[in-house]
């Protein structure tokens, strides 16, 4: 059975490259967000340990509660790549449940997010109280906010599906929109591991 | 201009290979958890967690992101706006925790 989008999409435009020119696009788009996550991520890197008040990174951090919801990120990356297979066999029914299934588990993300972010607020870390809070609220929000258009382009996708706008060899649309979840997905694994698992050297005002 | 070939191209994995490649990363995110947790492992950690964060994040790229099987172009595309960016990262950190240290 094919599996392979790529091949067909070729032959749809005529390029220079013979490559899907909305699909180098959106690798373009990709990369530049490349250069927009690595300053912020190194911008909390920079500043980790460096707060003159509290709360504390290890004050405020839940990594049972975050490991989850880096589970369910990561799991939303299946059943997204799930959706493009189903369409790329013409398998409509297959291509609606794995899109909800994906709008379902980054909603979960996005919700345990708003959590985490609430509880920290309550606990006093703010957006301006010391330079973790304010590296840290802006990374994540931006990678939040990153997942939340993932949500409402997996529903469109859902709404053109359900009208039967989105047929076998429009499964493009759905690769372009797996790419930029994946990309998410990505990012994510990498803010989980920096900013969560590797603790932080405790501020010199605690030595 | 006439279209040229990409033999690079190859068909996209099936279902259960995209199973097989998200019980690795599950596994892999237990890992990282549990040695988290392991006091004996906590001069390792930091080396540890960033080598299975870098597994993971080319177990996704690689098969579910498609660059395997894809056009080098893509991979290119991608991968040297990302080794901008590391090094970006790499930079500052040396040259700012130094000045706040």
């Amino acid at each position: 059975m094919e599996h392979g989008g790529t091949i067909g999409h070729a032959a749809e435009h005529a390029t220079s490259t013979g490559l899907d020119n909305r699909k180098l696009l959106m690798w373009a788009f990709l990369g530049s967000d490349c250069l927009f996550f690595g300053p912020l991520i190194s911008t909390y890197m920079l500043f980790r340990g460096k707060s003159l008040t509290g709360p504390y990174p290890h004050e405020v951090f839940d990594i049972p509660y975050t490991s989850v919801s880096a589970f369910v990120l990561l799991m939303s990356s299946l059943t997204m790549v799930l959706a493009l297979a189903a369409i790329q066999r013409g398998d409509q029914r297959g291509l609606r449940i794995w899109l909800v299934a994906t709008a379902l588990l980054g909603s979960v993300f996005v919700g345990g997010q708003v959590y985490e972010f609430t509880t920290f607020v309550h606990e006093g870390l703010t957006l301006s109280v010391n330079v973790f809070g304010t590296s840290f609220f802006v990374l994540t929000g931006f990678h939040g906010a990153h997942v939340t258009v993932g949500v409402l382009i997996l529903f469109s996708l859902l709404g053109a599906s359900m009208r039967g706008q989105l047929r076998r060899e429009d499964s493009l649309r759905v690769e372009l929109a797996g790419l930029y979840w994946h990309f998410v997905d990505v990012v994510w694994i990498v803010i989980f591991t920096l900013v969560y698992l590797i603790p932080a050297p405790l501020p010199a005002v605690l030595h | 201009m006439q279209e040229r070939a990409h033999p690079r191209q190859q068909r996209h994995p099936g279902p259960a290979e995209y199973v097989r490649i998200a019980v690795v990363l599950a596994v892999i995110t237990v890992v990282e958890v549990a040695i988290y947790y392991i006091e004996a492992l906590s001069g390792m950690l930091v080396p540890i967690l960033l080598v299975l964060s870098a597994l993971k994040f080319a177990l996704v790229a690689l098969w579910f992101m498609h660059l395997k099987f894809d056009s080098r172009l893509f991979s290119a595309i991608f991968t040297v706006p990302l080794a901008v960016a590391a090094a970006v990262f790499i930079a500052l950190l040396a040259l700012f925790q130094r000045l706040f240290t």
